[in-house]
């Protein structure tokens, strides 16, 4: 074995074993950050000995044992120092069980229960957004620093940084490693949710030409979606999630055209959807359904995903449906976007009238006052209603609000051809 | 990246599938194996086989056709079921068909193969792909 093939061994088994080695350190030293650091030098040992030794039969219970080896050296000197017998001694104790290095002790529940400990304390509400998602991908991901900074477009110096002070945070806040119970339940899930969601996100908004660490960030979210939907199997909202995510995947090759530019939703190639993760997301969703969480925003939004993946054509979308999704999500998050598209559901629906009804009701909407989107809703509601010069503002006032030059062209394409069909109507009404 | 693991009866196997009755020990920690890819996040699809002797082969030869039903005389080659793992690297998917279980005293090969993508296939093969199979052209990952 090469020293080359065993580092690209190494990388893979601390991809698989590194979240679970760090989860149960940090059930023995109680910090984080420390459990993160005994793991690393464990790591270090194994880039040392491996290439030589070769990698051993089972390198996750290996890189166990050293770093547990670490843990309690640590711990006694700390003893010594300290002369914390009673209190330490315990831990001691409970270092020398025998360490299980097998397949069954991987299943063991208290491994999961360790690492959706520490996927809480990674999501912990002390912590920024940034550090959240950083301190995430680094524990239970098992990034490097430099991968997370490529993929968030930041220097990497940025980023060891945040999760240095974000380990430091935890410590001094003393964060406990635990599940968080009852009322706190709730809440803390829906940060683990939110930062998962956040990184698949930031991934699913790159675009061709970004480094290819950005898309990773997708399959990077969907591994974590996926880990967490079996450590926490009772949680609806984990499935929506879930569900969620793998539709979205599903759309991944068929949502930018040849040169890279986006192409909507109706108007993707739908033989290029991954029917496979669509099977998948609608299986997480059913899954969530069965948990009684058909109303969680996640699982919500999932169904609206739903109800385009079952349609084999964009005329086959059951808009109706859709419109009742966006209701229920209205009502539970109202939000002017999720507004906004529930009028488009609604004008798909019911027709054009019915939708612009609701858009008009939004132009006052402080919020929307940037936003290209419902000039451009609006426009083409107008259009479809025969009222081509009302239209024709619309879209010219959306191509000045959006950012993209690609969909510029395509909103002032639009107001040309408003303008054009004004100007027939025009004609035919004076003859 | 989607590896397909594909488990097979090795060179040196010497007993056919059909005499081989279900082990419960093997057959749970295939199961084990299932649960914790599952667990990790890895597994994609994963679906067994029927035993080859209940399937038929279509021989192609001399320009003729031939059906032959199962059972076959010659049972070596004959796989089991797959795994379709996503995994980072081809080495995390080695990994992984490392902690595949295996009955004591067996012979087995546990193959690793990417699955292709669009950036995989030549121009010029892409081309006719396009023209002769528009509809599944399309597909393509």
């Amino acid at each position: 074995m090469t020293a080359s093939d065993a580092h690209r061994a190494i990388d893979a088994v601390w991809r698989i074993e590194s979240a679970r080695i760090i989860a149960g350190l940090a059930r023995i030293v109680r910090d984080v950050g420390l459990a993160e650091e005994l793991a690393q030098d464990a790591l270090v040992v194994a880039l040392e000995r491996w290439p030589e030794s070769g990698v051993p039969d089972n390198p996750g219970a290996w890189l166990m044992a050293t770093a547990k080896h670490r843990a309690i050296d640590l711990l006694r000197r700390r003893t010594l120092l300290v002369r914390k017998h009673e209190a330490l001694g315990r831990e001691i104790e409970a270092l020398h069980e025998p360490a299980a290095p097998d397949v069954d002790a991987a299943l063991d529940d208290d491994v999961g229960d360790d690492l959706l400990r520490l996927m809480f304390s990674a999501c912990h509400p002390v912590l920024s957004s940034e550090a959240r998602v950083a301190l995430t991908l680094r524990l239970l991901g098992g990034l490097t620093t430099e991968e997370i900074a490529r993929a968030f477009l930041v220097p990497e110096p940025t980023v060891a940084q945040r999760i240095v002070r974000a380990k430091r945070t935890l410590a001094a806040a003393r964060v406990p490693f635990e599940v968080p119970r009852g009322a706190e339940l709730a809440a803390r899930l829906s940060s683990v949710l939110a930062v998962i969601y956040l990184v698949f996100n930031e991934g699913y908004s790159a675009t061709a030409g970004d480094d290819w660490m950005r898309p990773a960030l997708c399959e990077e979210a969907l591994r974590l979606g996926r880990i967490l939907a079996e450590l926490a199997p009772e949680e609806p909202e984990v499935h929506g999630l879930v569900a969620l995510m793998e539709i979205q995947a599903s759309r991944t090759r068929a949502r930018t055209g040849p040169s890279g530019e986006p192409v909507l939703l109706l108007d993707q190639n739908r033989a290029r959807w991954d029917q496979l993760l669509i099977r998948r997301g609608l299986a997480a969703l059913e899954r969530a359904e069965k948990l009684g969480g058909a109303y969680g925003p996640y699982a919500l939004q999932a169904a609206i995903a739903a109800c385009h993946a079952r349609a084999r054509t964009a005329s086959e979308t059951d808009w109706a449906r859709i419109a009742a999704l966006y209701d229920a999500l209205a009502q539970l998050a109202p939000s002017p976007v999720v507004e906004l598209n529930r009028a488009v559901a609604l004008a798909m629906a019911f027709g054009p009238a019915a939708g612009l009804e609701l858009v008009d009701a939004l132009t006052s909407e402080p919020s929307l006052k940037r936003y290209h989107l419902l000039p451009s809703v609006r426009g083409d509601l107008l259009a479809k209603l025969g009222r081509f010069d009302e239209a024709r503002a619309e879209c010219a006032r959306a191509a000045a609000l959006t950012h993209n030059a690609r969909e510029r062209d395509l909103l002032l394409e639009r107001a040309a051809s408003c303008a054009r069909a004004a100007r027939t109507n025009l004609n035919q009404k004076e003859r | 990246m989607r590896f397909l693991l594909i488990p097979a009866p090795g060179p040196k196997d010497a007993k056919g599938e059909a005499d081989q009755p279900i082990d419960e020990q093997v057959f749970a920690a295939y199961m084990k194996y299932n649960e914790e890819m599952q667990k990790a996040g890895v597994l994609i699809a994963s679906e067994g086989l029927q035993p080859g002797a209940t399937g038929a082969h279509v021989l192609f030869s001399g320009g003729k056709r031939t059906v032959v039903d199962g059972p076959f005389a010659e049972t070596k080659e004959l796989i089991a079921g797959f795994w379709l793992i996503e995994v980072k690297s081809k080495e995390e998917a080695i990994e992984w068909a490392l902690r595949c279980p295996v009955a004591p005293g067996s012979d087995e090969v546990l193959e690793i193969r990417q699955l292709t993508g669009a950036g995989d296939i030549p121009a010029e093969l892409r081309a006719i792909i396009a023209a002769v199979a528009p509809a599944w052209s399309e597909t393509f990952r």
